[in-house]
Order: C-alpha cells, then sequence, then structure tokens
C-alpha cells in the first residue's frame, strides 16, 4: 500500500521519482521536474494558476498530493505547444530578451498572444490548461460555456472578456483547421507607422509556453530559503526576543533579528519609517512588522524555525482608523505623532460660493482598505556575487530598491544590482520594499543565494494596501446646476507607515471635487498613522476613492434640482481654458465632454432607450424581482508625478551589429504592456519593423533610471525619453551617413527597416557598420524631463496631464436577496493617443472588472488591527462570472508634450466604475450606498425599509 | 514539517479501514483533499501521521443502479455526477449542488464522499443528497452497515464516523414518475465570500396535490437540518400561492438560524429562506409534472 517510488508521466516523458512525505504535485512538478510554467499563486485551491491536466482532467496542483499522480498522465503548459520549445532552463540572468517563436503553438497559446489576453502572464498557464480541459470536453463552447469552466481561474489583470475571445477563436480553429482569427480591435484613429497599431507583445509567446520565468522560479545552486518572524500583534513593545531554539533547530543557517542589521535599520519610499526588523524596547505598528529572519537549507526548516521564535510584547491599545487617529488622547504611533500630513487644496472662498448658491448638499462617504491581490506573490532573492549583492525581484521601482538595500547594508548603491524580473501584476503593490532587505541581509550574513517567497497569507498581512477613507464632500450649485463651491473633508488611513501616503492622499484630495469647473473650493485631508497594515499606491492612487464621493453627490444634486445627471456633468466639466481646483488652467488635451457624450450615445444606442428611460428603474418581463437601471459617473486623472517634482525616465537605444536594435530603461513591465509601448515608439522612430526592436528593462546595472512604474507615468516618461534616445540615434545616423554619401541630411531616408540614401539602400546591419567605420558608437541615452510642474498651493500647473473618463454601468438588482449583477459597462477613456490598441483594451477591460470588484466584492477588513481577510478565500476579487460585457470607446486628444499626444491610462480605467454602479443601484431601486462595497444585506434591508439610504 | 509522514494506497475498502484501524496515528483518509490539504497546510487540523489514500478503490468509484436504487460511491467527483445522465435523472438536487461547487478543478478532485463526511451544515452536495432521502453505507473492518444519512451528522465538522470506518457511498432511490427535485442558494458576493443559504426540495405530485416532500436546508443548525415540520405541512395540500406562505411560515419557525460574522446575520438568512423555499419547491414541482 505504500509507495517508495512515484511512476508518472509528464508532457510524454516517463518519470520515476523517490516518494517525498508532504509533496504537493506542484513542488513536484516546479522543484523536482523544474517545469516552472505551473505557477502557484495562493496555495489555497482559490485562484487556479497552478492547474495541471491529470489523466484528462483539470486538477489544481497545489492541493493535490503528488503521490496521487503515480501512474498518471500529466500535462503541463510546457507540453502544449504541438512542437515543443526548447525549455527555458533557468538563466538566472534575465535580460528582457524574449523568445518570439511562434512556431508549434497550440491554437489556445495563439490566441491568447495575438488577442492580448496575456498581460503579466502568471495566471495565463491555468488559464490555458482549464480551456484546454474545456475544449477537449466541448469543441464549441458558449459563452457561458466558458464563463462557467473559468469561474475559479482569477486572472487579476482581468482582461476576461478577451481571454473568452481567445477561447472562442482557438476553439474555431480546432473545429476547423482554419488560422487563428485575430482580434476585432480597431486602431487608433490618429497617424502612425507602427504606433497605434496592433502590436502583440514582445514577451506574449515566452508567457503562454511556461517559459517566462518570474522570481520564484529561479534557482541558484546553495540556494537557503528565508521566512520572517512577524509581531503578530498591532501595537506593542518588544521586550525580549529569543532565537536560541530557532538557530539550533535543523537546517537552520543564520537567524537575525534589528541588532545585525550592519547598515541603517530603517526604509521607506517617502519617509524613512519603516523599521528593516523591530528590535527589543522598540515599537510593533502593525501585524506583519518584521522581528527576525531565518535562512534554512529548505522552505520548511525556515517555517519550523520561525515558530521557535520567542518574542515577549508589551500590548499597547490599537489605533484602529484614521478618525481614531486624530482624536485627543490617542496613543502616538509615531514620534512625530499621528498625522502623517494635512493637505490642504485652496482656490477661492467657498463660503461665498454657499452663500451664492440655490442648494447646498453635504454627505459623508466610506471607502475600505483594497488588497492589490496580484496572483504572483512576493518573492526575493539575494546573491553574493564578489563585494556586491544581487537581487532578482518583481519590483516596480528598482532604483528605489538599490537605494534601500545598499542602506541597510551600510553600502555605496553601486555594490547593489537589482535584476528585475517578470512580475506578475503589481498595480502599485509591489512600489514597496517588500523582502529584498531581509534576503539581502541573510545572504550578506551568510554568503549564499536566499530566496525569500512570501505565501498569499503573507502577502495579505504584510505588503501596504489601497487606503480606507471618510471623505465628507459639500457641494453649492445654482438652480439651473452651475456649481459654485465645494468644500471637502478627506480622512485617510495610511497605516502603520507612510510609504507612498502622502502623495496617494494629496491625489485624493485635489481629484476630490471631480473634473468640474468649481470657482471656491477647500479640501482638507488628514492623512493619518494607524496601527492597520500600511497603505501605499495602488491604481487610482486615492483618486478611485474621492470619485466614488464626488460622483455619488452629483447624481443627488441633479436629483435634488430636477436636472439630467448627465447634463449636470457636462455643463460643469472641465474643458479648454477652465482651471482644476488647483488652480491649474486646462490649456489643451481635455476630452471629458467628447467622453460623457460618447457615453451618453452609446448608452441609447445599445439599451434602446431615450435618455430620460435610462435612469429609470426597469422590472425584467416574467422576473418581476429583478431590476434593472442604468448608472453613470465621470472621473479624470493626473498623468506623471507632478507637484514640483522632477519627473524623470532615462532611455537607452542602440543598434547592433545583427541589425537590431535594442530599448532599454529601469522602467517597470509589471504586465501593463510599457515593453510594447517602448518598442513601438522605438520603431516609429527608426521606420524599422516592431520586431526589429528587443527591450531590455529593470536592470539597475545595465538600463537607465526609469524611475518609479506610478501615477500613470511610463507611456508618458518613458515613452518620451525612448522616443527621444531613438530620434537622437536616427539623427547621428543620418548625420554619419550624410557625410560618408555627400548628402543633404533631408535626402536620407528611413524606410521599412532600412536607410536609404543616394540610390543605395542600407541594411541595419550595414548602417552599424557605417557607423562604426565612422568611429561612432551607435547608441544614445536620453534623459527625459517632463515639463516642470508646481507643488499644491503654488500657483501654475501642478501636472503635466490629465486622462479623463466616463463610464455607465447597468446594474440588475434582485429584490428579494438584494444581490447585484453588473450587465454592462461602456467606458469612454481619454488616452491622448492610444500608441498600443491591443493593450489599451486589457488595461480598459481589467479598469473596469477591477471597478466591479472595488464596488460590490472587495473588502480588505481588520478589527483593532488584526487582518479578518487574510487569505485568498476570504478577500474576494471579481472572476471571469463577475464579468459585464464591456463597451470600450478610446477618446484621443492628445497632449502635446506626450509621446505622438499620448497620456496616461493605467489608472483612469477603473475609476468612474464604482460610481458608476452605484449610481445605476440607487436609480434600480431607490438605495443610495455612500460606503463600499455594496452589501446585500444591507440594500435588502434597505429596499424593505425604503429608506433610500443603507450605510 | 511534512503535512503528512506516511502516504497509503489502499485498492480495497477493506484495505483501506484495515490501514486506518492499524497505521501509526492519527491516520485519517484522504479523498479528494481539496478540504483537508488546505486544512493540512494552514495549520487548522490537527497534525497526521497517516494519509490512507481512497481514490484507488474501485468499489467507491461506482455509479449504477443497483436493484431500486441508484448507487453513488463516495469516491465520485463532483464532475462526474454532474456529467451523468443516471444523476440527472435520479436526483437533479444533487447535480444542481454539485454543480455550484467550486470550478472544474475542484470538481473533478472533491468526491460526494468528502463533501458528507466533512460534516458540514451547509455543505451544497450533503443538503442536495439530503433531501433526495438517501442513505448511506458505512464500512469498518468487521463490518458494513446502512444507515440514513442524517445519522451521519453529529455536529459542525463531526460526522459519526468512527476513526477507522470510511463512507462506501449513498443510495438514493429512483425517481418514479411525477417525482423531482430542485436545488438554489445564494452566495454573498462582497467580503468574505461564501453560501450564506442552501435549500434542497424534492417533491411528489399527485396531480395538484403535494403527495410528498422533503426539505432540507443549511445553515440552520449545527448539522445540516431537514424541515420536517415544513414537510408535514405541505403534505396533502393542493399546490398555491398560500399553501407557500403557510409551508414558510412553518420554515420560519422550525428552522434556527445563527448570525454570521462578516457573512449574514439570522435575519437575512430568514429573508431567504422564504425565497429559496419558494424557488425550489416550485421547480421541483414543475419539473414533477
Amino acid at each position: 500500500m505504500k509507495k517508495t517510488q512515484l511512476s508518472l508521466t509528464v508532457n510524454g516523458n516517463t518519470h520515476t521519482l523517490a516518494s517525498i512525505p508532504g509533496e504537493t504535485l506542484a513542488d513536484l512538478l516546479r522543484k523536482r521536474l523544474h517545469l516552472t510554467g505551473t505557477k502557484i499563486g495562493c496555495n489555497e485551491a482559490e485562484c487556479g494558476a497552478c492547474t495541471v491536466i491529470m489523466d484528462g482532467e483539470p486538477v489544481l496542483s497545489c492541493s493535490t498530493p503528488a503521490e496521487r499522480a503515480d501512474g498518471k498522465t500529466i500535462l503541463t503548459i510546457e507540453g502544449l505547444a504541438k512542437t515543443p520549445l526548447a525549455p527555458a532552463g533557468h538563466s538566472p540572468h534575465f535580460q528582457g530578451k524574449w523568445e518570439e517563436t511562434e512556431g508549434g503553438l497550440h491554437p489556445l497559446q495563439e490566441a491568447f498572444v495575438s488577442h492580448g489576453a496575456v498581460q503579466c502572464g502568471f495566471c495565463i498557464p491555468g488559464q490555458i490548461m482549464t480551456s484546454y480541459a474545456l475544449l477537449e470536453k466541448n469543441p464549441n463552447p458558449t459563452s457561458d460555456d466558458i464563463r462557467h469552466a473559468l469561474k475559479d481561474t482569477i486572472c487579476r489583470c482581468a482582461g476576461y472578456p478577451t481571454i473568452e475571445n481567445a477561447i472562442l477563436a482557438a476553439a474555431e480553429s480546432l473545429r476547423t483547421g482554419q488560422p487563428v482569427e485575430g482580434p476585432d480591435i480597431p486602431d487608433s484613429a490618429l497617424e502612425g507607422q507602427t504606433v497605434g497599431k496592433l502590436k502583440v507583445r514582445p514577451d506574449g509567446v515566452e508567457k503562454v509556453t511556461g517559459h517566462a520565468i518570474y522570481t520564484d522560479d529561479l534557482i541558484f545552486d546553495n540556494m537557503l530559503f528565508a521566512a520572517v518572524k512577524r509581531a503578530g500583534v498591532p501595537h506593542a513593545f518588544v521586550r525580549k526576543i529569543d532565537v536560541e531554539k530557532a538557530r539550533s533547530a535543523p537546517g537552520v543557517v543564520s537567524v537575525l533579528t534589528a541588532e545585525d542589521v550592519p547598515g541603517e535599520n530603517i526604509h521607506g519610499l517617502v519617509t524613512l519609517d519603516w523599521p528593516v526588523m523591530v528590535g527589543i524596547d522598540e515599537r510593533v505598528r502593525y501585524v506583519g512588522d518584521a522581528i527576525a529572519i531565518v535562512a534554512a537549507e529548505s522552505q520548511e526548516a525556515a517555517k519550523a524555525a520561525v515558530e521557535l521564535i520567542e518574542v515577549e510584547f508589551d500590548l499597547q491599545p490599537v489605533v484602529g482608523n484614521a478618525v481614531q487617529a486624530r482624536e485627543e488622547g490617542q496613543p502616538q504611533i509615531h514620534e512625530k505623532g499621528n498625522l502623517l500630513k494635512h493637505i490642504k487644496v485652496r482656490k477661492g472662498d467657498p463660503e461665498i460660493g454657499f452663500a451664492e448658491a440655490d442648494i447646498v448638499l453635504e454627505h459623508t462617504f466610506h471607502t475600505p482598505a483594497h488588497d492589490h491581490l496580484f496572483i504572483e506573490p512576493e518573492c526575493s532573492i539575494a546573491v553574493p556575487e564578489g563585494e556586491r549583492m544581487l537581487i532578482y525581484v518583481g519590483s516596480q521601482i528598482p532604483y528605489q530598491d538599490r537605494t534601500q538595500v545598499a542602506r541597510a547594508l551600510g553600502w555605496d548603491e553601486g555594490r547593489v544590482r537589482i535584476l528585475g524580473q517578470l512580475m506578475g501584476g503589481g498595480f502599485g503593490g509591489k512600489e514597496d520594499i517588500a523582502g529584498q532587505i531581509h534576503a539581502a541581509l541573510l545572504a550578506n550574513a551568510t554568503g549564499r543565494p536566499v530566496k525569500l517567497l512570501f505565501d498569499r497569507h503573507e502577502s495579505l498581512l504584510v505588503h501596504p494596501k489601497r487606503h480606507a477613507t471618510q471623505i465628507k464632500v459639500k457641494i453649492g450649485a445654482k438652480k439651473d446646476g452651475t456649481l459654485v463651491a465645494a468644500k471637502t473633508e478627506l480622512y485617510g488611513d495610511t497605516g502603520a507607515y507612510a510609504s507612498l501616503g502622502e502623495k496617494v492622499l494629496t491625489r485624493a484630495t485635489t481629484h476630490s471635487a471631480g473634473p468640474y469647473i468649481i470657482p471656491h473650493v477647500h479640501a482638507d485631508c488628514y492623512a493619518m498613522y494607524t496601527n492597520n497594515p500600511p497603505a501605499g499606491a495602488f491604481r487610482g492612487f486615492g483618486v478611485l476613492q474621492s470619485a466614488f464621493a464626488i460622483e455619488t453627490v452629483l447624481d443627488m444634486l441633479a436629483e435634488k434640482l430636477g436636472l439630467d445627471r448627465i447634463e449636470l456633468r457636462r455643463k460643469n466639466a472641465l474643458r479648454v481654458g477652465t482651471e482644476t481646483s488647483t488652480g491649474q488652467v486646462m490649456r489643451e488635451s481635455v476630452g471629458l465632454v467628447e467622453c460623457i457624450d460618447k457615453v451618453s450615445g452609446t448608452m441609447c444606442q445599445v439599451s434602446g432607450l431615450s435618455r430620460d428611460e435610462l435612469f429609470q428603474a426597469r422590472r425584467v418581463p416574467d422576473a418581476e424581482h429583478l431590476v434593472r437601471a442604468w448608472g453613470f459617473a465621470s472621473g479624470f486623472k493626473n498623468t506623471g508625478l507632478g507637484g514640483g517634482a522632477d519627473d524623470c525616465a532615462g532611455a537607452e537605444v542602440e543598434l547592433y551589429e545583427d541589425g537590431l536594435f535594442e530599448v532599454r530603461s529601469s522602467s517597470a513591465e509589471l504586465g501593463q504592456g510599457l515593453v510594447t509601448v517602448m518598442r513601438m515608439i522605438v520603431a516609429e522612430e527608426l521606420s524599422v519593423p516592431a520586431e526589429q526592436v528587443k527591450v531590455l528593462v529593470m536592470d539597475t546595472d545595465l538600463t537607465p533610471n526609469g524611475g518609479p512604474t506610478t501615477a500613470s507615468r511610463q507611456t508618458y516618461v518613458t515613452g518620451n525619453a525612448s522616443r527621444l534616445a531613438a530620434k537622437t540615434l536616427r539623427e547621428a545616423i543620418t548625420a554619419t551617413l550624410a557625410e560618408k554619401y555627400d548628402q543633404a541630411p533631408d535626402k536620407i531616408r528611413f524606410e521599412d527597416g532600412n536607410v536609404r540614401v543616394n540610390g543605395h539602400s542600407l541594411t541595419m546591419q550595414e548602417v552599424y557598420s557605417e557607423m562604426k567605420a565612422a568611429g561612432k558608437d551607435p547608441r544614445v541615452l536620453y534623459d527625459y524631463h517632463a515639463p516642470a510642474t508646481t507643488p499644491l498651493g503654488t500657483p501654475g500647473d501642478m501636472h503635466v496631464a490629465f486622462s479623463f473618463a466616463s463610464q455607465a454601468a447597468e446594474v440588475e438588482v434582485n429584490t428579494l436577496t438584494g444581490e447585484v449583477k453588473v450587465l454592462r459597462v461602456i467606458a469612454a477613456n481619454d488616452v491622448g493617443h492610444a500608441i498600443n490598441p491591443l493593450g489599451l483594451r486589457g488595461q480598459i477591460e481589467g479598469g473596469v472588472v477591477m471597478g466591479v470588484g472595488h464596488a460590490l466584492l472587495e473588502n480588505f477588513i481588520t478589527k483593532d488591527g488584526m487582518v479578518v481577510t487574510d487569505r485568498m478565500s476570504r478577500y474576494r476579487v471579481p472572476s471571469i462570472v463577475h464579468t459585464p460585457e464591456i463597451i470600450p470607446i478610446v477618446v484621443e486628444d492628445p497632449a502635446s508634450d506626450g509621446p505622438y499626444g499620448a497620456k496616461g491610462v493605467g489608472e483612469i480605467v477603473l475609476i468612474p466604475t464604482p460610481p458608476a454602479i452605484t449610481n445605476a443601484i440607487y436609480n434600480a431601486v431607490g438605495v443610495r450606498f455612500d460606503t463600499l462595497p455594496v452589501d446585500q444585506e444591507k440594500l435588502l434591508w434597505a429596499m424593505r425599509n425604503s429608506s433610500g439610504s443603507a450605510g | 514539517m511534512s503535512l503528512w509522514k506516511e502516504y497509503l494506497h489502499p485498492k480495497t475498502v477493506q484495505e483501506a479501514v484495515e490501514a486506518l484501524a492499524s497505521s501509526p496515528a492519527p491516520a485519517i483518509p484522504i479523498a479528494g483533499g481539496t478540504d483537508l490539504m488546505l486544512d493540512l497546510q494552514q495549520g487548522n487540523h490537527t497534525p497526521v501521521h497517516t494519509l490512507v489514500d481512497l481514490t484507488g478503490i474501485l468499489e467507491l468509484h461506482a455509479l449504477e443502479i443497483r436493484g431500486e436504487k441508484l448507487f453513488i460511491g463516495a469516491g465520485v467527483p463532483h464532475n462526474r455526477i454532474v456529467e451523468s445522465a443516471l444523476v440527472r435523472e435520479h436526483a437533479t438536487s444533487l447535480v444542481e449542488s454539485c454543480g455550484l461547487i467550486g470550478g472544474p478543478q475542484v470538481r473533478n478532485s472533491a468526491t460526494l464522499g468528502g463533501n458528507v463526511a466533512h460534516a458540514l451544515p451547509a455543505a451544497d452536495g450533503t443538503i442536495g443528497l439530503l433531501a433526495l432521502d438517501a442513505e448511506a453505507e458505512v464500512a469498518s473492518p468487521s463490518s458494513r452497515r446502512l444507515l440514513p444519512l442524517h445519522e451521519l451528522f453529529a455536529g459542525p465538522g463531526k460526522s459519526t464516523l468512527a476513526a477507522d470506518e470510511i463512507l462506501v457511498g449513498f443510495y438514493v432511490p429512483l425517481r418514479k414518475p411525477r417525482q423531482a427535485s430542485a436545488f438554489c442558494r445564494v452566495m454573498r458576493a462582497q467580503g468574505i465570500a461564501l453560501p450564506i443559504l442552501n435549500l434542497a426540495a424534492w417533491v411528489e405530485r399527485d396531480d395538484e396535490v403535494i403527495r410528498a416532500t422533503r426539505i432540507a436546508v443549511g445553515p440552520a443548525g449545527p448539522t445540516p437540518f431537514r424541515a420536517l415540520e415544513t414537510g408535514k405541512f405541505l403534505t396533502g395540500k393542493a399546490f398555491s400561492e398560500e399553501t407557500i406562505a403557510g409551508a414558510q411560515e412553518v420554515l420560519l419557525s422550525e428552522a434556527k438560524f445563527r448570525t454570521s460574522p462578516a457573512r449574514a446575520t439570522a435575519e437575512y438568512r430568514r429573508e431567504l429562506v422564504v425565497v429559496l423555499l419558494k424557488n425550489a419547491f416550485s421547480a421541483a414541482w414543475e419539473r414533477a409534472k
């Protein structure tokens, strides 16, 4: 009955392996067979990333005992291609050079690439294997069949509609033997040879074959595994730490505490307030604070040792929310107190405005913390190499990681090298330090490579969240709807440490009166420390919260005034020549009115309803308990850091001997498609096919600093840096050839990957030789600085550009149970110029779905500083079954300083979604939500009581 | 620190129960393992020494008609139940309940026996089965016994199975003309997303009169709940709005609902149960035509 050996067939190869007690199938595949295409996202049977096919059926390898695979036939993502590609191996030196051979791909793999269903790529093996199993049983699936099959296979980039289309296209190809049909996505309406056209990701093929390497897929010789002793209490002083038992536990090589930090025991992105480890008599400020770190020969040994560390705490009273934190007599969490920052917006005098107003409305809103729930949990590997420390990590800010690791080691920054790896999603959650410093300290202490991988539980406890807020909005208007004054008061919970709290809440504050013309605006925001997990960057960056408040208030106002809610917004919408709340005059690129008009027109068109009927409740025939209505909301979001920061990015473009170009920047690719944008821009400037441009990102030795990947800034800043580097290189080539051929520079033409001069057509290989022969380095580094901005509180432009959006959502409320479904969302986004339409589609779909999640599902719950939603099973994110029909509309109102007129897009896409949904719920059943997420039980009670309010 | 020390692959029921009785303790059976593996990985289960894997036992995979009953082996995974023409014909409420559990990956592994043995008061498959008057076959090292399904449940997460006993399978009476069943549930989408109430109904019609019926609800008590009084009330009555309304009253008076923090209040469950009763009973009634 007992087996000492397991025999299994994996992707056609038979393996006989010793049986290891406690091993899961995922571990066997990943660690023993090195088939790392099978991913671990949650290790709790929730996300589906680890799906493999066992004897023809899809199973979750993370919760299948390896023993059960004995005698079975397994198919993993690596075995799916018709002609299996050579294994990628485990090259630790990821250099962003991706295989792009498409030969032999399975139609599912092909369709996922060509439709743009691949973004960060981490969930893709699970999506494809689950789909493969579906198509094996059902070669002609309906949309419902696909949704049923993919129900529990989560994609946080959430291009679910595109995933569905890719599966349908693959199914058709498999049935008919015809090539896979491409997606039905229009090119940009603006001009461009490459820019604005449909181009696939450079890393797409690797990501659909399982050959894409993420940090946890790397294995180094002699590598140790780390684990962190977390405080587990939200507020306390550490009185005693006993690591002796841990130190002598089997397999343990090193145990470190605060006193072992050779450099400074502190980190933080803007404010240095976050201890690397909390030492004796120091303060624990949240449950995720690190007390000690362990390196051991195995992951299990490290985790077991952590359990043996004994800590004595002197428990302190807990500050549980931002409002409490500002009350008198509360414990002060930091030396400077609980107030991180009081942020003020002052324009005119609202009291004058309110006095002139015919109506004044005031309402208070609450939004909870949210977790990014990127499917790839944080992983860092530190590798000592001579005098240097190499850090392999998926990070949104590689150069900041370098600074922070060096500071803790007490080293010069140049001794640390960050080698950014593919990232399985970030959304702002991979900007702060996770395990980079801890891994580096242990590697430094042991002289051996150290891997520190968070599990989902640790990820939920430790990394910064979206800020929970309380937002009070007071607004004054004339009878005709003209807005005259707004006063807002915000409380933001930045948790135990500042992270980017000040920046995030500044954005919340400056956007708190919406994208509207209001002569008098005062906004006050209190960014407060509490004993909750820290809050930092998260897609939307504070504006998601304030948009929920102001867009709800505008609907309330329209109702009170008896005005059309769309007309009210249109009337007050920012347009060229008007001024924002911070006094910035809009000189160009304000596509808000166009967004509003296009959404309202499309709403009538797709629903067949008149404008009046859209917002009225409609009972579903033959199901009278189901009531439908549309809701509307708008939003805006700054592009770039702004506020007086020097918003810069470096990019380098180089021509190689083989005629290929490479564009390099440390800017981060987290699935959003920056690498596609960089390659397209360089191809455009040099008039070469996109495939002739390679992209290298995220390496602090090899790529210039692109700054943080945040604030919807990378297409703008690194896009511009790449464009200008390529342009300068083109000019250098032109100058060289002009001299050599004695031609005027304007006679030299770049065409179809060649350069034409004086009747000759030179290939890029030849151009390379000409450059070398002329003693010119065919390489240009360009340091781009965005136009100057001014700090909040001073006159001038606070931001270089804004993106605008309007959305309409159609909901269906079950009046018997309170359940809500979002049926359709129309989303118009003014992005300036759609440089990468395929990537843009993914951003729009993913943003809307994340917005649906924030409206109806997601709630990161803490109770007295303890995290309640500490597993993926408790923090629910939207799946394909929550995904509405999404009707995207791309508005292109160019920004003259953006590359080809482009502005940021990553965040604006989700900002109007929650209020569009809650406004629709009100229109359907008369219940106004001022707290997220919509609670179905509260909704039911509110409908019963017809009170019209649901807390 | 491994999740288990020994892993056994019995080929017969007898081997399995003997292994449970004689292997180094604690020894527990593992079927699909979709719940057990998580409990072990997350430290929610007392450490085990021996796992006895039941998936290699042919007898537990049987799905066939035996005399007047449909036999569903305890090791049959949810997907096979959902796809089985036999189960669709004779046990619709079970198909509907098993179809809602997890995604295909979980349904391929998770077994009906595991669902029942876990003894949770609101397990979908269990509730779907409970309305069907199913009997369970239990094997111990010395004997086999048949017992009504509800006698398997001792409390939340506690079955009456001894440490050396396993479920062999379930016997469901074959559906006769004018009999049918249905299953409904309500999820809570937000926060800690879990089913907050489910209900299965079985009915036999005599024209427009309810000849017999069984209602099962979860969670409405420490064990999967059979709404016997509601069944009695409905029996012999003509199907009508008033009859359903009356049954809803009876159900509210006999079922005990609890408030679960961050999931649902007892009051909300009381609202939902009347909706579910109407929906499931009406669906079964229509099917029984």
